[in-house]
């Protein structure tokens, strides 16, 4: 009797959920989109992936090794660090650029800064935005048209649309993912499933993807058009571009994100005013990659802000004040 | 005022690794950052900071005693302003093409910390001798991690070096990254060259360990 009784100090609540648990979650989630790429933008799309994937994990584990850390590949965040990064990248570029933006994302975004749970942004965004800026050409010329695989070096519809308010392509083939993008972003079908699914684990808060979504798609019915206000085709504007993607499985990474509920419907709104502003009045034709990375780094602001009342505590402020004789 | 013998020697090969202007002291980073696109403009900026850093110094040496401590400051910027005047001219005279790469950042020598810290931490207090030593070595040690920084950021910004009219190697062998010419490759090669700085050497650097101090 005496064996079972445990005396250890708080928290006595624990949960089954693991690092490996969740990661495998998120794996398991974008295993859909990953198949989509492969289907509409053709076998090259898994050699991306696998690079991408492998040389995160690599790196990850040379890194450990060189500095005598602990070994932590079997967690699987490298995993899935290189699998967003796969899944943000034109399907044309040269195969050393998810290899140099994997170690970049491991190596210089997450293990210089101390590993998972310190990591100050998303390392795979963190990747994808250095790759983007060390060859810029490459990541906004290497696209390929969907199911044809010819390489078309051109705008993609979402530069066309942030221009004209208008876009060719019918709900069906923004749904189904049959236009030119990055590799994970196009089929919004396979996201919406991953993300549901993330949900329905209790892995994601709703309230992240919700916020940017819901934001973007009122900014771009207000603002989206040339001819006036409110006539913006919010549909196309939610549903080009990586905003699912990224709501979905880059906005709502624990580490960089806040950690109360209202904080976190506050990143995600802010999102997606970044990504707006990126959009309609910035010179790239997509945001997502920055919007997120500079809610990463707002995020320590929100949870400054943004503190839950203590249990117990009054609510008036009047009456805190008081009960605390006055101290601010 | 207490003055003890120190070698010249020391005084001369300190900046390179337990004072090293950027890597153990962090300061003069503006410049740092901002001219080290290539192992040239390194070099040039190195060199100005070179004269006037012990011209600086020999003169608040030379001085120290008439100084009052009340409005040293004052005095100090009026002798660093002095041969930042001079290198301002003989390069726009001479080097019109580094001039115009440096720009605003010859002027500003007049504000780099560098200048200022051995004026106040060292020239003010050493004989005229240590002060000289001093101001040429911590130049050199800085116009070395200029052009270290430099290299790096041009080697991988441009795929070459260039030194003079020589060419290394004469075609890239891979796809240059832009980045390492922008801002933010600046601050990922100082930063990592930083780290790489205290890992091997910072043993014997004066390096502020924040991680200690609560």
């Amino acid at each position: 009797m005496e064996d079972r009784l445990l005396v250890t100090p708080a928290p006595h609540i624990t949960s089954s959920k693991t690092v490996r648990g969740i990661m495998l979650d998120v794996v398991v989630s974008l295993v859909p989109a990953s198949i989509a790429a492969v289907v509409i933008f053709g076998v090259r799309s898994l050699l991306i992936i696998l690079a991408s994937v492998v040389s995160a994990v690599a790196a990850e584990a040379i890194y450990q090794k060189l500095f005598k850390k602990p070994l932590t590949i079997n967690d699987m965040s490298a995993t899935v660090t290189g699998l967003l990064l796969a899944l943000t990248l034109p399907p044309n570029v040269p195969i050393w650029i998810p290899i140099i933006g994997s170690v970049f994302a491991i190596v210089i975004a997450k293990q210089i800064f101390g590993g998972l749970g310190t990591n100050f942004v998303n390392p795979a965004l963190a990747g994808r935005a250095f790759v983007l800026a060390a060859w810029p050409l490459h990541m906004t010329h290497d696209w390929v048209t969907p199911l044809g695989y010819d390489a078309l070096t051109g705008a993609t519809p979402l530069a066309a649309f942030n221009g004209t308010g208008k876009t060719a392509l019918t709900l069906r083939d923004l749904l189904l993912g049959l236009r030119a993008g990055s590799l994970g972003e196009t089929c919004i079908i396979a996201l919406l499933a991953g993300g549901i699914y993330l949900i329905a684990r209790d892995v994601i808060d709703w309230r992240i993807p919700v916020g940017y979504l819901g934001t973007l798609a009122l900014g771009t019915w207000i603002f989206g058009s040339p001819n006036g206000f409110f006539m913006g085709d919010w549909i196309s504007g939610l549903l080009l571009g990586g905003a699912v993607l990224g709501s979905f499985f880059m906005a709502t990474d624990y580490v960089t994100s806040p950690v109360t509920r209202r904080g976190r419907l506050c990143m995600g709104i802010g999102a997606g005013v970044v990504t707006l502003l990126i959009r309609l009045w910035g010179s790239y034709p997509e945001g997502v990659t920055y919007a997120i990375l500079f809610m990463n780094l707002v995020t320590p602001l929100i949870d400054k802000y943004i503190v839950p009342k203590y249990y117990g505590y009054a609510h008036d402020v009047q009456a805190r004040k008081a009960a605390t004789g006055g101290a601010k | 005022m207490s003055e003890p013998r120190r070698s010249l020697g020391f005084d001369f090969i300190k900046g390179f690794i337990q004072e090293n202007p950027t890597f153990a002291l962090a300061i003069g980073m503006c410049p740092t950052l901002a001219v080290t696109t290539s192992v040239e403009n390194g070099f040039w900026m190195g060199m100005a900071v070179v004269f006037v850093l012990t011209f600086s110094n020999v003169f608040v040496s030379l001085l120290r005693r008439f100084i009052p401590d009340a409005i040293r400051i004052p005095i100090f910027v009026i002798l660093i302003a002095t041969p930042v005047v001079i290198v301002e001219l003989v390069m726009k005279a001479y080097l019109p093409a580094i001039y115009e790469v440096m720009g605003i950042f010859v002027p500003l020598i007049v504000v780099n910390c560098i200048i200022i810290a051995r004026a106040e931490a060292f020239a003010y207090r050493y004989p005229v001798m240590n002060s000289l030593m001093d101001g040429l070595g911590i130049g050199a040690a800085y116009t070395v991690n200029l052009m270290v920084i430099g290299g790096v950021r041009e080697f991988l910004g441009t795929g070459q070096i260039a030194l003079g009219s020589i060419v290394f190697p004469s075609a890239p062998f891979f796809e240059p990254a832009a980045v390492m010419l922008t801002p933010p490759g600046g601050f990922i090669t100082l930063g990592l060259l930083m780290v790489l700085f205290r890992v091997t050497l910072g043993s014997k650097a004066k390096v502020e360990d924040h991680s200690k101090t609560s």
